[in-house]
């Protein structure tokens, strides 16, 4: 009785044993298997971002395949030494501003460096991206200092401008090294202060983001062109007044421009209403609008 | 009407207007798609006897320039994407972020 007791005994142990056996493999053939998930679902992940990124890559890639840029940057040779030179200058200090102002934003605020970056692609592209204007039958580009000018700092805008342009000027036949100051002074610094500027007071006139992003948008866009007429009336009136040339150049930009200003308005206003919904803290710095809402 | 509905009526409807703006624009256009660099710039400064100068660099020749464009508009392109990426994530990490 005693033996066969001790021996069912004996059987009950060695198939709880072969049962906790089972149940351990079980578990490390699930436990891998669940690995092997894990890395086939971030295989996927990653194939899908890679996808999507190249979607984007191919549209912009469409985008400005269609027709090299040919646009409103002052071309190369058309200043006099002089006011080349005076343009230059005038430009410098704004240059020196934005650098002093990234090192100390960069300092602050950890997501800055990437912001930038991504910021300054975008300026890039949209600069040398040409858009037809079936009105006027010409093509121009939007400037897009408007938006970089409300996303980073205007300081920073300049910055991403300036090396945006130098690029244009030295590798893409597009504006020039002479004229170069010249052209950040309308691009950089004025799309930059106007554009932040109309963002500033049209949020606080209305309390709406969506308003003062489409503001900075338009205006930013429309006072590089205003500024480019003036600095080539400046440089090229001659005998003529520099008001009256001023406003046959401002007229001559105005078919193409005026229409471009208004959808580089809406573009900037979804952008950045997009980055206050998406990422808000992106936005909180003393350079940017403090828990503003769309 | 459903949100998907809408939405694939809002595009074919953005589609067929821009489709529509575009073809009218190339059709009664006489202005030959010249920048404004060309029309207006370089106008006034040839009037003004100070016509503009090849670049230091000249990639203006031949297809030269669309290589040059479409180099450009690949590394932009790709920083863009890369960092809108690192910034904002993709949908699903959205949806599986632990305060979402």
């Amino acid at each position: 009785m005693t033996k066969s007791s001790n021996n069912a005994g004996a059987t009950a142990n060695l198939g709880a044993t072969a049962k906790r056996a089972s149940f351990a493999s079980a578990a490390v053939s699930w436990r891998q298997c669940t690995a092997a998930q894990t890395t086939l679902s971030r295989g996927i992940q990653s194939c899908r971002g890679a996808r999507s990124v190249m979607l984007a890559a191919a549209g912009l890639l469409a985008l400005l395949f269609a027709r090299p840029a040919q646009a409103m940057h002052i071309s190369e040779g058309i200043l006099l030494p002089q006011w080349a030179g005076l343009w230059f200058a005038a430009s410098a200090p704004f240059v020196i501003w934005g650098v002093l102002a990234i090192r100390r934003r960069r300092a602050r605020q950890s997501k800055y460096m990437p912001m930038l970056a991504m910021v300054g692609a975008a300026v890039f592209l949209i600069s040398c991206m040409p858009i037809p204007v079936p009105l006027a039958g010409s093509c121009s580009h939007p400037c897009g200092t408007g938006l970089a000018a409300i996303l980073v700092g205007p300081a920073a805008s300049i910055i991403v401008a300036t090396i945006a342009l130098a690029f244009q000027a030295l590798f893409m036949a597009h504006g020039g090294l002479s004229t170069l100051g010249a052209n950040v002074f309308t691009m950089g610094v004025l799309g930059s202060l106007v554009g932040w500027s109309a963002f500033q007071i049209i949020r606080r006139l209305t309390g709406s983001i969506l308003l003062g992003a489409f503001a900075a948008g338009l205006l930013s866009d429309w006072a590089t062109y205003a500024g480019t007429s003036f600095i080539l009336a400046l440089g090229l009136h001659g005998q003529e007044s520099v008001w009256s040339l001023f406003q046959v150049i401002s007229l001559a930009f105005m078919p193409t421009q005026v229409p471009l200003g208004v959808l580089e308005g809406v573009l900037t206003a979804m952008a950045y209403v997009f980055v206050s919904r998406r990422r808000p803290e992106l936005l909180l710095s003393p350079d940017a609008p403090q828990g503003a809402k769309p | 009407m459903t949100p998907a509905r809408r939405r694939i009526i809002t595009i074919v409807v953005g589609v067929l207007l821009l489709g529509g703006a575009l073809y009218l624009g190339v059709m009664h256009t006489h202005g030959g798609w010249a920048g404004v660099d060309e029309s207006v710039v370089e106008k006034f400064s040839k009037q003004a006897g100070r016509p503009a100068q090849k670049p230091l660099i000249n990639t203006d020749q031949g297809d030269l320039l669309l290589f040059v464009f479409l180099l450009g508009g690949t590394v932009g392109g790709f920083v863009l994407g890369y960092y809108f990426r690192s910034l904002f994530g993709s949908k699903e990490q959205e949806k599986n972020a632990p305060d979402a």
